[in-house]
């Protein structure tokens, strides 16, 4: 994949698969790391599968005997220097972290993350979620929950209408982000 | 700068459109597989012109949705179409520039662009 934003997307859907009601999606920006961490309420994993779930011929799904998702992350973290951290408790949730050092040739960029949160909220949209990306001191903050105070209880996050409208606000505010970055630099 | 109270406005506009619906039975399902073969091969922005096109053309009959693996990973992007009553069309290796013909004669003008199907790929 070619942006850290994709990998956020595919990470995600696992959640969206697991039936997590919520899931914290977090990208933390430093010049020593880029952190992505996905937290999720979904129905986690035992202990015999966490071990073996960076496997890319472990899959939870029938269909096909590959799941390529957190092989492909794990892959693209240690290219950086980095690392990959799952934490699962099954009935509970399950915790995905992935450290790219930014300075390292491999390491992706971060990319849309604004297209990235319009895409889960329309493919999912009645999961709670809450999105934070920091980027040194300066910091946005998304939840569905603050849209729906908005929207009220009838409408459909999914709607073409307001998932185009988050997508113009999230890159309105992804771009105060990267400007503050550009004014550090 | 936007600010998430101008969300009511569309509230307000869409709760007098929610009637103009049409009943769900005769609504095209256009769908994108969005597991990591599609994300990879990209279908974020194949859904996202999707979105905007059905959005722009106001077709109130048509809802797009995710899926995960379609099965054929190799084609990805994969976008199927299913207009009621009839046999599902699948489209393969998608653009962003393949979506405004599909959507203009497929969901608009009920005719199946076969060059982009997966029957002309194979």
């Amino acid at each position: 994949m070619k942006e850290i934003a994709l990998y956020a997307l595919d990470i995600a859907q696992n959640s969206i698969t697991a039936n997590a009601s919520r899931l914290d999606l977090t990208l933390l920006e430093t010049p020593e790391a880029i952190t992505l961490t996905l937290a999720d309420t979904g129905k986690g994993m035992s202990p015999e599968l966490l071990a073996r779930v960076s496997d890319p011929f472990t899959t939870t799904r029938t269909t096909r005997k590959m799941g390529m998702g957190l092989p492909l992350l794990r892959m693209a973290v240690e290219q950086t220097g980095g690392s990959l951290t799952i934490e699962s408790t099954e009935g509970v949730g399950t915790t995905v972290t992935a450290l790219f050092h930014p300075t390292h040739i491999d390491c992706p960029p971060v990319g849309d993350m604004g297209d990235t949160i319009t895409l889960l909220i329309q493919g999912a949209p009645q999961l709670e979620l809450r999105y934070t990306h920091t980027v040194d001191e300066a910091c946005f903050q998304l939840t569905t929950e603050e849209i729906r105070a908005q929207l009220g209880p009838e409408l459909s996050l999914a709607e073409p209408e307001i998932i185009l409208w988050l997508k113009d606000y999230l890159q309105e505010q992804e771009m105060l982000l990267r400007e503050h970055k550009g004014m550090k630099a | 700068m936007k600010t998430l109270a101008e969300l009511q406005a569309i509230r307000d506009k869409m709760r007098q459109q929610i009637d103009l619906r049409d009943a769900s039975d005769d609504r095209i399902r256009v769908v994108v597989g969005m597991a990591t073969c599609g994300i990879a091969a990209g279908a974020r922005p194949v859904l996202n012109a999707l979105l905007e096109e059905v959005n722009k053309r106001d077709l109130k009959n048509v809802t797009v949705s995710q899926t995960g693996c379609i099965g054929v990973c190799r084609l990805e992007p994969i976008v199927e179409v299913y207009v009621p009553g009839q046999e599902k069309v699948t489209y393969v290796k998608m653009t962003p520039e393949k979506v405004a013909s599909i959507v203009s004669e497929h969901l608009v003008n009920g005719r199946v662009v076969e060059e982009y199907t997966i029957g002309a790929a194979e």
